[in-house]
Order: structure tokens, then sequence, then C-alpha cells
């Protein structure tokens, strides 16, 4: 039973990172990671949609006929995001103004809908909910990944803004890194966000491959040891 | 009639629904590796867009708009905050009507389109379009124009980008940046090349 929470939060986190690995949800995340502090919005809000709609998924999953599956999944989904559009213009109404029309569009991020579609309706509501809680975590990381190497890159800035998001006492998250800068105006634009991606991936990709080579070399130690024994 | 001719190449060049707002992007990455499918792919989008965006205009029009009831006499009922089931109600229903309708007069298109067009449901661009019309308030005779403009810049975009990715099928690409790395990079520089358009005033 442990082993299989850890399995679903390693695969949501990293190995089946829905940016990385799957390269799906990709509007919302090219479109807001214009600084760091929007994409962690964006992620978090994303996140409490996927965690309620697997959960509720999962709990109605012997009421849906399947032939009709899909039109049920995007109302609810669409229910669910309706709740935390109102919910952010109410609590977080300087946030909702930056991210603007990209809240409703969680709608058609398809990583919600794929997960829906091939974990939450097949699983307890246990797992799903975890499901979607780590799945959204690994979206949010991407995000802030993202933004962050944008933001510094385009403004100098870290995290500029985020008491609009997390209130007050967070003030010591936003920082300056490069003091008297000029700005790199591509970075924030829509080109850059293309740009930094295609090298993230590419990061990703020579990490990879590190780690396959690093676990290689491990096992081929141990069978030189194992043969020396 | 100018007005409209101005709003179509607005839709279509600056504000570029795949370039410059990042919209359909899934679909965008990942079905333009060959011309044909992806021109396929485009004119299904550009059908749906045409559709979806005066119908949501009309729902939201006479139905859900601060206001829009006081033809039955209920005048200070808004229904405005449903707006966003309601649109994707409306283009799920619309896209499943499409494919009867194809399925059944046009086989030689529907078989071509494929799967295509049950995807096109959860292509955001789609949405968008709606609720870019809603946020900017556009009359019916706008919201066609829109709505054909903007599904035709999509169309555009992805078929512009199959090109690029058959072309490069024959270049040598650094290795950590081979499959998707390179695409995104190339998307980048065709949304470099987009911004061009922006601050045309039309």
């Amino acid at each position: 039973m442990n082993s299989e929470f850890r399995k679903i939060s390693y695969d949501g986190l990293w190995g089946n990172n829905i940016v990385f690995s799957q390269s799906i949800g990709l509007c919302p995340l090219l479109a807001v990671t214009g600084t760091a502090t929007n994409g962690l919005g964006m992620g978090l809000a994303t996140t409490s949609v996927m965690v309620v709609c697997s959960a509720l998924v999962s709990y109605t999953r012997v009421l849906i006929p399947p032939e009709i599956r899909i039109p049920i999944f995007v109302v609810l989904i669409a229910m669910i995001v309706t709740l935390v559009d109102l919910v952010m213009n109410a609590w977080l109404h300087e946030m909702h103004k930056v991210l603007g029309l990209f809240i409703p569009l969680i709608v058609t991020n398809c990583a919600i809908l794929g997960r829906v579609e091939s974990f939450a309706s097949r699983q307890p509501v246990r797992e799903a909910a975890l499901d979607g809680l780590m799945m959204g975590l690994g979206f949010t990381l991407a995000l802030v990944l993202l933004g962050a190497a944008r933001e510094i890159l385009g403004a100098g800035t870290l995290f500029a803004n985020a008491t609009l998001l997390l209130g007050e006492s967070f003030a010591w998250l936003e920082t300056v890194w490069i003091a008297p800068y000029r700005g790199f105006l591509l970075m924030a634009l829509p080109p850059g966000g293309f740009l930094m991606l295609g090298f993230l991936l590419a990061g990703k990709k020579i990490l990879d491959r590190k780690l396959a080579a690093r676990a290689q070399s491990a096992q081929a130690g141990d069978a030189a040891l194992l043969n020396e024994t | 009639m100018e007005a409209y001719i101005n709003l179509f190449i607005k839709s279509v060049f600056i504000e570029n629904m795949a370039l410059a707002f990042f919209l359909g992007m899934c679909t965008f990455i990942a079905v333009s590796k060959k011309i044909e499918t992806a021109v396929g792919l485009g004119i299904a989008v550009t059908i749906v867009q045409a559709l979806t965006v005066p119908a949501n205009n009309l729902i939201y029009g006479f139905l859900l708009k601060e206001g829009a009831l006081s033809w039955m006499g209920l005048t200070d009922v808004d229904l405005s905050f449903i707006a966003l089931m309601a649109c994707i109600g409306v283009i799920a229903a619309l896209v499943q009507i499409l494919e009867m309708v194809l399925d059944k007069f046009f086989p030689a298109l529907y078989n071509a389109l494929g799967i295509f067009l049950p995807l096109i449901t959860v292509n955001c661009a789609i949405l968008a379009g709606s609720l870019f019309m809603i946020e900017r308030d556009y009359a019916f005779g706008e919201s066609v124009v829109y709505g054909i403009g903007s599904g035709f810049g999509w169309a555009l975009a992805i078929t512009a980008m199959a090109g690029v990715r058959e072309k490069l099928k024959y270049s040598d690409v650094p290795a950590g940046l081979q499959g998707l790395g390179i695409t995104f990079i190339t998307a980048g520089l065709m949304a470099l090349g987009f911004m061009a358009f922006s601050g045309i005033q039309l």
C-alpha cells in the first residue's frame, strides 16, 4: 500500500510529469509563465481543480455510463473551474486579474481530462485524489521552473509580486537577482516561453541520460564486485 | 464592411491563436508532424470555430448576459457566471452534431478528419475563441468574422509548423534537443516572426 502511494507520488512529480514527460497542458504552461509567481498561482489553481475532479469522478465512477462519460467529465470539470474562478476573484482579486482568461481555460487543460479518464475513473477515491494532487504538484513544479527561468532572464527578479498571491508573510520570496538590469524583453514575450521550454526539455533529457548512465555503471560495479567475491 | 476585414486580418495575424496566445498548443505540437494531417485538423478547427463562436454569441446575448432575459420579463437576472459551462456544453454538443452530419452527408471528409473531430472539444483555442468573444462584447456579425478568422489563423500556424517539421527531419539537430526540444524552439522562432505583426493598428 505504502509503496503504491510512493509510486504514484514519484510518477506525478517527476517520472510521468505532465509537462516534461507527457508534454500536455501546454497552453497555460506557456501563456502565464512570464513570472514565477504567475506560474505558482496557475499551478495551485490547476492542482486544486485536479484533486477535486479526480476524487469526484472516482467517487461517482460506477454511476457514470461509459458512453457519455466524456461530456460528463467536461461538465464536472467546468463546474469546479467555475468555483475556483469565483473563489479567486473574491479572495485573490489582483492575481485573478493577472491570470485573467487562463483560469476558465483550465477546463480545456487536457492534462485534467487525461488524468480523470486514464486514472481516476478506474481507481478508488484515495488513490485518485493522491494522483490528482501529485500530478498537479508536478505541473506546478514545471510552471514555477519555467516562470523562474523566464523571470530571471527577462526582468532580473524572482517571485516578484509574490505577496499578491501568498500574503505579506511571504515578502522574503521576492528577490532581485540582477540588480541594475535593463530587461531582456524576448524572454517575457511569447517566443521566449517556447525557446525556454525547448531548452528545459533538452536539460531534462541530458539529466535523464546521466542518471541512466550512473545507474548502469553502478549495476556494472555491483556485478564486478559479485564476480570478485 | 471595412471593420469586418480589419477584424479578420487582426484575428488571423496579429492575434494569432497559436503563436501569440499559445492556445491549442497540445494539438499544435502533437499533430504537426505531417502536412496532410495538419491541414485536415486545421480545416476541422476552422469549421468548428466558425460555428461555435456565433452560437455562443447568440446564447450569451439572449440568455446569459445581465438583463438578457428581459424579453421574458426577468429584467435583473444575471446568469453570466455560468457562461463557462454553457460555452463548453455548446462546443461539446456542436462537435458531436458536426461529427454525425459529416458522417451522414460527407463521408469522405469525415474519414479524412478521423479522430481529430472529437479531440477538438478539448482544444483550448475553441473555448478561448468564445471567451474572447464574450470578453470583448462582439456583436453577432463580428463574432462570425472573428470565429472564421481565429480558426483560419490557427490552421495557418499549424500548417506552417508541419511544413517546417517535415523539412527538419533531414537536418542534423544537437543530441539533447532532438524531438520535442527543437520543436519548441522552432515554434518560438515562428512566434518571433508573428510578433512582427504586433502593433499594427487597423
